[in-house]
């Protein structure tokens, strides 16, 4: 079964390498466990994005390795015992270089992909 | 920042690493459970629900792996798995185990000991503070370290770029502690020799230049730690006590520190005296003697900021100044210097090529066991290659199962290595104790060190790299469906394969080695028939210094005419004679002669160097040297009347032309003594048993008194009966002379064969390992592919193949390596041979004894080898056979 064949209608893949700048952008938000990222980058999205649940851990996991996020046990809000993320000083700049990155490939994607023949 | 964070959750892992486990599953199945809960939340069953999450989130399995493996620290768990999975396999074939372990025991084994000694003897630097800048200096061409005193005090006080220089000399002397006298090995040193190596004292103290004041002016000793340790038993109160040597009183002055053995790595004096006491030591002295150079070496520390190069060229100048000064004493004065610690290239050369050339033989033992282990572990993962394809096939890397086997035979390779590291130390640790000689206080210090443990380790690991990848090419090649389908038996490879290069390349070097050994075998055996010039067969040597009970000068000669008398009274006893050192001992005295008509005695004018031997009449007798013509000496050739000489043909042939012209003609000594020729006997050997016919003269010892001494019994007797007349005869005349006793052959085996013992023995234990590799190695290669065509033989059984036939499918390959492989080593064998003449005695390949040996050898190692695999091809049940598989 590829990941392919799963594509909804309005959903989108994601793209290699894009999944660790989401997690970042999902945590900087406030401090969440691993389904609350789920859960908040599927709302911010639109529920556009498709990420296999347990693809998250890996990404999760080499994110605290790296020291861009930091993790703590606590409670969710029914009371389940649950691992927290949050944003590290070092994550904090690493999402901000990030999202210039991607702002800048993103415009000139989109500037390439809607070039018409006579701006040619 | 970001390392420390790695590193943290690493060492995290692996110290808590089931904590971690269970954090990252719990984290895992909370996931779960809140996903469950919302489902739950959302209309769903409880039970449905979390059936739900649970296939929502994926595969567990993998994602946990996944997210362990970005923690960081994978590697190590992946190593630990597969190190529990080898010793789970390797549990299973213990016979495999086993043969691996030891085989690499062995060659690595090897290595390590024949490293252990070239480090300890020639890279590891002299136990000495600033030992780079210690050099020993070496004269003339032919590399000679010994100098005449007076000499080395001109070299000493006129050089400039040394910062001074020390001598010494070796000798046997009485020590007599109030208990009993010993005979025991001095190192007679000049006054500066502590300062000038930079020794500080561990107890008392040493002497200085200063103590010298003329002939017998200080007499000290300074004792080494071990021997204050054996012998005073760490008496701090023997510092001040005056003993007897030689019958003369002496000072124990102080104790040497413990790493400090002398200078010379291979032989560790008894005790140092000044050499300023030389006569009292030996009886005699040299040291007014330019033209005697007795003086065993001369050694000191260049000056900061000196190259080896400006020394040489400033001793040179100083030489050309002394060969000026003395042209009757002095001549090639050029030098070149040398690392005190073997003594010289004279004896360092030959060491450092006899243990390279053994170097490089262990390595190639170490490469024929890789070969040998390389292709039992392609067999194995041949035989494995349906449990590669089924791991392939479920979903296993490539990488993770060469890993695996990398894992396998790193971890075999490892204990062969500890294995062997763990014998060649107990070896070497022997070998440091062992004295080889009787008659010289040789040691051989080859206790292990870090270097040699480092050098177990990096060859077990290269090696267990090197035969885990003969295998690789195999495993990347497999095609899990052929496998599966088709089983592994299917592919029988006609075609050469690395395997079988491997086995001949093993079988060559093994062939080279028992090539050699059986070289070195005959040259050894050939050693001990050889036509010496005398017999040392029923003779027994008594070797004493007379000086050591206080005989020197006219009273050792009358000493020595009385002993002879004594000895020769002894029942049974043939003959008995003296000299002051018999032929190939080590050390030997040298001299020039002249002929008659020369009359400006300088070194350029000289017509023959000669070995020369003070002897007693009856020597001749003794030794079983044959006289060829003219008379022998008697006890009336004495100082009233001319001087005589008895001299070999050699002599007579390279003074007067011939024999027959010899008898009764002159010659003079480098004094100007003439000498007239008695008698001429045969030639013989007299410093190694490799060299041309040297020149030898016999003169009487009455004419020149030594006290050195050399008695020779010829007898019937047993030995030891022998030895116990013998001392007590002697112990009759004096009580106070310490003797040595041994038999003559006991002589030559510790002075001029010990070289070619040392050689065969070295290479006989090679060759018996290459041998032994060989036979595992075929054994390997025959079992292995009888099994693999157990069914083809059953049929060919079937279909009544004759059991020739059968032998002949089954072994034929082989046979056929085998021949090859010994073929090749021969010639290689017969070629390395040509090196070894250099030690042993009339080494050489060409000799049918040797060659039919060599074939012998390699025939009944493949008769050995393939034994048991002909017995199971014959003893193929062709019924059994087909019904079972």
């Amino acid at each position: 079964m590829t990941d392919q064949a799963r594509l909804l209608p309005g959903t989108a893949q994601l793209l290699p390498g894009t999944l660790d700048l989401l997690v970042l952008k999902a945590v900087s938000l406030g401090p969440l466990h691993g389904y609350g990222v789920l859960l908040r980058i599927g709302q911010i999205s639109g529920q556009a994005l498709l990420i296999e649940q347990g693809a998250l851990y890996p990404a999760l996991f080499r994110l605290v390795r790296q020291g861009l996020l930091q993790a703590s046990w606590g409670t969710s809000d029914n009371n389940r015992r649950a691992k927290f993320y949050e944003l590290t000083a070092t994550g904090r700049n690493r999402l901000r270089e990030e999202t210039e990155g991607w702002t800048r490939l993103a415009d000139a994607m989109t500037a390439v992909l809607t070039a018409r023949e006579e701006e040619v | 920042m970001k390392f420390l964070a790695y590193f943290r959750s690493l060492t995290t892992k692996f110290f808590h690493r089931s904590e971690v486990m269970d954090e990252t599953e719990e984290e895992l199945r909370a996931h779960i459970q809140l996903r469950a809960d919302d489902l739950e939340r959302s209309g769903l069953p409880r039970a449905e629900a979390e059936r739900r999450a649970r296939i929502e989130f994926g595969s567990y399995e993998k994602f946990r792996e996944d997210s362990h493996a970005a923690l960081g620290g994978q590697s190590i768990e992946t190593f630990l798995q597969d190190l529990r999975f080898t010793l789970r396999v390797l549990r299973k074939s213990p016979g495999f185990v086993f043969a691996a372990v030891a085989t690499l025991a062995l060659a690595i084994g090897a290595n390590s000991v024949v490293f252990g000694v070239m480090n300890a003897l020639v890279l590891r630097p002299l136990n000495v503070p600033q030992s780079q800048s210690l050099y020993a200096i070496q004269r003339g061409h032919f590399n000679s370290i010994t100098e005449s005193y007076p000499d080395y005090l001109d070299l000493r006080d006129r050089n400039r770029t040394f910062d001074s220089m020390a001598a010494y000399d070796l000798a046997a002397a009485g020590l007599d502690t109030g208990k009993e006298i010993t005979s025991a090995w001095v190192q007679e040193v000049s006054g500066n020799y502590f300062d000038v190596l930079r020794i500080q004292p561990f107890l008392g103290r040493f002497f200085h230049r200063s103590d010298e004041r003329g002939p017998n002016s200080a007499p000290y000793i300074v004792l080494p730690w071990a021997y204050w340790h054996t012998h005073f038993q760490n008496d701090r109160g023997v510092v001040g006590r005056i003993v007897q040597l030689n019958k003369h009183p002496f000072t124990i002055l102080g104790v040497a520190p413990q790493g400090f053995r002398g200078n010379l790595s291979f032989l560790s004096p008894d005790f140092w005296v000044p050499i300023v006491n030389q006569e009292q030591v030996e009886g005699a002295s040299t040291l007014n003697q330019r033209g005697n150079r007795g003086i065993f070496m001369v050694l000191g520390h260049l000056k900061a900021g000196v190259t080896p190069a400006q020394a040489t060229a400033d001793l040179n100048s100083v030489g050309a100044g002394l060969e000026k000064s003395y042209p009757k004493d002095d001549a090639f004065m050029t030098f070149t210097l040398t690392r005190p610690g073997l003594a010289g290239d004279w004896f360092g050369g030959p060491l450092k090529n006899f243990l390279t050339g053994i170097m490089l033989l262990a390595g190639l033992i170490l490469l024929a066991a890789c070969a040998n282990l390389g292709s039992l572990f392609a067999a194995r993962a041949a035989d494995r290659s349906r449990e590669v394809a089924l791991r392939l096939a479920l979903g296993s890397s490539r990488k993770r199962i060469l890993r695996q086997l990398f894992t396998e035979a790193v971890l075999i390779s490892l204990a062969g290595g500890a294995l062997g590291l763990a014998g060649s130390v107990v070896l070497l640790r022997a070998l440091s104790t062992w004295q080889p000689f009787q008659t010289a206080p040789l040691l051989v210090p080859v206790t292990p060190d870090a270097k040699v443990y480092a050098l177990a380790v990096v060859l077990a690991l290269l090696s267990g790299l090197l035969f885990g990848a003969v295998p690789v090419r195999q495993v990347l090649r497999t095609d899990p469906y052929q496998i599966v389908k088709a089983g592994s038996g299917a592919r029988l490879g006609r075609k050469i394969t690395v395997r079988d290069l491997l086995l001949v390349v093993q079988i060559a070097i093994c062939a080279v080695l028992v090539t050699s050994s059986f070289v070195a075998l005959r040259g050894l055996k050939r050693s001990l028939d050889i036509h010496f010039g005398f017999d040392p067969r029923n003779a027994m040597l008594v070797s004493t210094d007379l000086s050591m009970a206080g005989y020197s000068g006219e009273k050792a000669t009358s000493m020595q005419k009385r002993l002879i008398e004594a000895l020769e009274a002894i029942p049974g006893v043939q003959a008995a004679g003296s000299v002051d050192r018999p032929p190939l001992h080590y050390g030997a005295n040298i001299d020039t002669v002249f002929t008659d008509k020369t009359t400006d005695l300088r070194p350029a004018n000289v017509a023959a160097e000669t070995k020369l031997y003070n002897v007693s009449p009856e020597y001749f007798a003794a030794a079983g040297t044959a006289l060829l013509a003219g008379r022998s000496l008697t006890w009336h050739d004495d100082h009233n009347a001319p001087f005589v000489a008895i001299v070999n043909q050699q002599f007579a042939k390279k003074l007067f032309g011939s024999v027959s012209s010899a008898v009764g003609g002159y010659f003079k000594r480098p004094d100007g003594t003439r000498t007239q020729v008695v008698g001429i006997v045969e030639d013989g050997k007299y410093g190694s048993l490799t060299e041309d016919p040297q020149p030898a003269m016999f003169i009487p010892v009455i004419q020149s008194p030594t006290s050195l001494t050399t008695l020779i019994v010829r007898s019937n007797r047993d030995p030891q009966q022998l030895t116990a007349g013998i001392t007590r005869t002697v112990h009759d005349l004096d009580a106070g002379l310490p003797i040595t006793i041994y038999t003559w052959n006991q002589e030559l085996n510790d002075a001029a064969r010990f070289a070619s013992r040392i050689a065969t023995m070295s290479l006989g234990v090679l060759g018996l390992m290459g041998a032994m590799l060989s036979i595992t190695g075929i054994f390997g290669m025959a079992a292995y592919s009888v099994s693999k065509r157990l069914r083809e033989l059953g049929i060919r059984i079937a279909l009544g193949a004759q059991r020739s036939e059968v032998l002949q499918t089954a072994l034929g390959r082989a046979c056929k390596l085998l021949a090859i492989g010994s073929a090749a080593g021969l010639m290689l064998g017969i070629l390395a041979s040509r090196v070894l003449a250099y030690i042993v005695y009339q080494a050489t390949p060409r000799d049918p004894l040797v060659l039919t040996g060599v074939v012998f050898t390699m025939l009944l190692i493949g008769l050995f080898a393939t034994w048991i695999p002909a017995r199971r091809a014959l003893s193929i049940d062709p019924l059994k056979l087909l019904r079972e598989d």
